[in-house]
């Protein structure tokens, strides 16, 4: 049984351009500590999914579908209820380590509020919690860090001390919204190591949303793709990177750099507006492959090999990166 | 960060921000000036029955409307009482209606803009134009308005100041609860599973704690002048007890013969409120992060 099933989830922004379709009958399930990719370009809805889930969006957002998590259905749940799983059971790493710490309080406090709060710890043993957490992010110094304000710490640093708030509680889920984005890549590939470490260690299943294949293809299980808020392909992390079958799948996998590969390709065009929702697939404007039938109908997701789904009517790799 | 920094910080990070924060005061000699006469004003204050040579109603028949001199050293007023004495004793009244006025505008507004700037909505919406409509009046006049409901007193005075300078206060904690909504911390927080009054009380306030300080610095000198126009209008501080605004009502009818009886409670006034005016204004310079370093 899946620990998260998401389930025609779809989300609307009410602007004063008329509504915005961030997202569009996402269905997905998540396992017991797996690590799932999300990935896909700025706008997709990759974030905006996932923050809907724990309810994080802002008044403008109407929420439909239904996300079943340990027998209840968050997008329904009461205030009290999620505030007692935000955190506790599900955890939140965002994109912004250097701005997501409050300034006025020493990061010892911060994670051990949310010891003390979720758990009941005294303020002792919050703190000896704390310093453990620290260690186990590989904060050298943990026992001094545990009293340095946010200022004193680097980005990577920070982002360390985010990831320990959010395993602080032993969380069944971790959500990483594009954890690495804002690090260079020395401490990307630090970070995502931790990531495994953690998911090993606790049996975290993790969420790593991402616009990185190269961070999708280190770690994670299995992939979903995502384009203009709906599903595109979903499959098993080695399946996906072997045979992708979305021509979008595709375009990304060619705009990865790799040594004497030559020229990166580029997919051309660009996200489309999501004002309204096409009735047609949603890259069709962008594609190579997109006929009249695309361009009048939404393709449905069909399973192409075990596991493997992707919503196109002319599935398969691409003729050039197989050549 | 340098090297030098993190070994620095390394040591003591709360004692070297201190530091930091002191030379950068002490940089500012108009700061540390209206800090030296603002902390000398609360002292005479606090200690005007200890350093005052007379007490504030006794009288002189001998030396009415005396010059300065010796025994009186600003002379006394039409009824013999030392005025150096009595400014002393009035700085008790300036003072304490000056700190707890801006403490009564805090407690009241400090919550009402949090709620409105937080929560947003009709709430919001509802405070910001009230608001906006008591802005519209200036302090002062409001501030005679409600003590002249409320009754000449010094207490009654305080609360009228206090409740007159609310509006500015709203507004202000109203902003920096609409910025710090916005934060990045506050959304880990909410993804954290922290209730809305934990975030008030540890995410919101903190921060806009900087800002309130800087304000109240600015409004204790309003409300300074405020009690000595309304203890001059004999809205305030009854005789004979002193206040610098009574002794100012009080020199009127003399001001040909001595007109000095109005010029040194003035120069009390205006020394007091400058000085904290430009200890704010230092304050606001040390604090404000986009000020250089």
């Amino acid at each position: 049984m899946s620990l998260l099933a998401v389930d025609g989830l779809s989300v609307r922004f009410d602007t004063d351009d008329g509504p915005v379709h961030a997202v569009d009958q996402l269905s997905f399930t998540l396992g017991e500590s797996e690590v799932l990719g999300v990935v896909g370009e700025s706008g997709c809805g990759k974030s905006v999914s996932f923050m809907s889930l724990l309810r994080l969006l802002p008044e403008t957002a109407t929420v439909e579908g239904s996300a079943t998590f340990d027998g209840i259905d968050l997008l329904r749940a009461s205030p009290a209820r999620l505030r007692a799983i935000r955190g506790r059971k599900i955890a939140f790493v965002f994109q912004e380590p250097m701005t997501s710490l409050n300034p006025a309080f020493k990061i010892g406090n911060q994670i051990g509020e949310v010891l003390r709060r979720h758990l009941d710890l005294s303020r002792r043993d919050a703190r000896r919690r704390t310093i453990e957490l620290l260690e186990l992010v590989r904060i050298p110094a943990p026992d001094q860090r545990v009293d340095e304000y946010p200022h004193q710490l680097s980005g990577g640093m920070r982002q360390r001390v985010m990831i320990a708030m959010a395993v602080a509680c032993d969380p069944k889920i971790l959500i990483a919204d594009e954890p690495t984005t804002a690090l260079d890549v020395t401490i990307q590939a630090g970070i995502l190591d931790l990531m495994r470490d953690i998911r090993e260690r606790l049996g975290t299943a993790i969420v790593l949303i991402t616009h990185n294949l190269g961070v999708v293809a280190d770690v994670a299980d299995r992939v979903l793709v995502m384009y203009a808020g709906r599903k595109v392909e979903e499959a098993p992390v080695h399946e996906l990177f072997a045979r992708p079958q979305h021509p979008y799948t595709n375009g990304l996998l060619g705009a990865v750099p790799r040594p004497g590969a030559g020229r990166l390709r580029e997919i051309p065009g660009r996200v489309p507006s999501l004002a309204e929702l096409p009735v047609a697939c949603a890259f069709a404007p962008r594609c190579p492959r997109a006929d009249q039938l695309s361009r009048s109908q939404v393709p449905d997701l069909r399973e192409v090999a075990p596991q493997h789904h992707v919503a196109c009517f002319h599935p398969g790799p691409d003729a050039e990166a197989a050549a | 960060m340098s090297f030098v920094d993190t070994s620095v910080a390394a040591i003591n990070p709360r004692a070297r921000r201190r530091r930091i924060l002191r030379r950068r005061f002490m940089r500012r000699p108009l700061a540390v000036a209206g800090f030296l006469v603002a902390i000398a004003f609360v002292l005479a204050a606090i200690l005007a029955p200890v350093i005052a040579p007379y007490s504030a109603g006794a009288t002189d028949f001998n030396a009415l409307l005396a010059h300065s001199s010796r025994h009186h050293l600003l002379g006394t007023d039409e009824l013999g009482r030392d005025v150096f004495s009595r400014i002393l004793w009035g700085a008790r009244a300036s003072i304490e209606a000056g700190v707890l006025a801006t403490l009564l505008a805090m407690a009241v507004a400090v919550p009402i803009g949090i709620v409105a700037g937080y929560y947003r909505g009709w709430v919001d919406a509802a405070i910001a134009r009230l608001t906006d409509v008591l802005l519209a009046f200036p302090f002062l006049i409001v501030a005679v308005g409600l003590a002249a409901i409320l009754g000449p007193s010094l207490t009654n005075a305080t609360i009228a100041l206090g409740i007159g300078a609310a509006p500015a206060l709203i507004r202000i904690a109203r902003g920096e609860a609409l910025a710090l909504r916005e934060e990045d911390y506050v959304r880990a927080a909410v993804a954290n599973g922290a209730s809305d009054l934990r975030i008030i009380a540890r995410h919101v306030l903190p921060n806009m704690l900087s800002t309130l300080i800087v304000q109240a610095t600015v409004a204790i000198p309003a409300a300074i002048i405020g009690e000595a126009v309304l203890s001059f209008l004999g809205l305030g501080v009854q005789p004979p007890t002193p206040s610098w605004g009574v002794m100012l009502s009080d020199a009127q009818s003399y001001l040909a013969q001595a007109p000095r009886l109005a010029i040194y409670p003035g120069i009390a006034i205006f020394l007091c409120s400058l000085s904290f005016n430009l200890l704010g204004d230092g304050l606001r310079d040390i604090l404000d992060p986009r000020t250089t370093r």
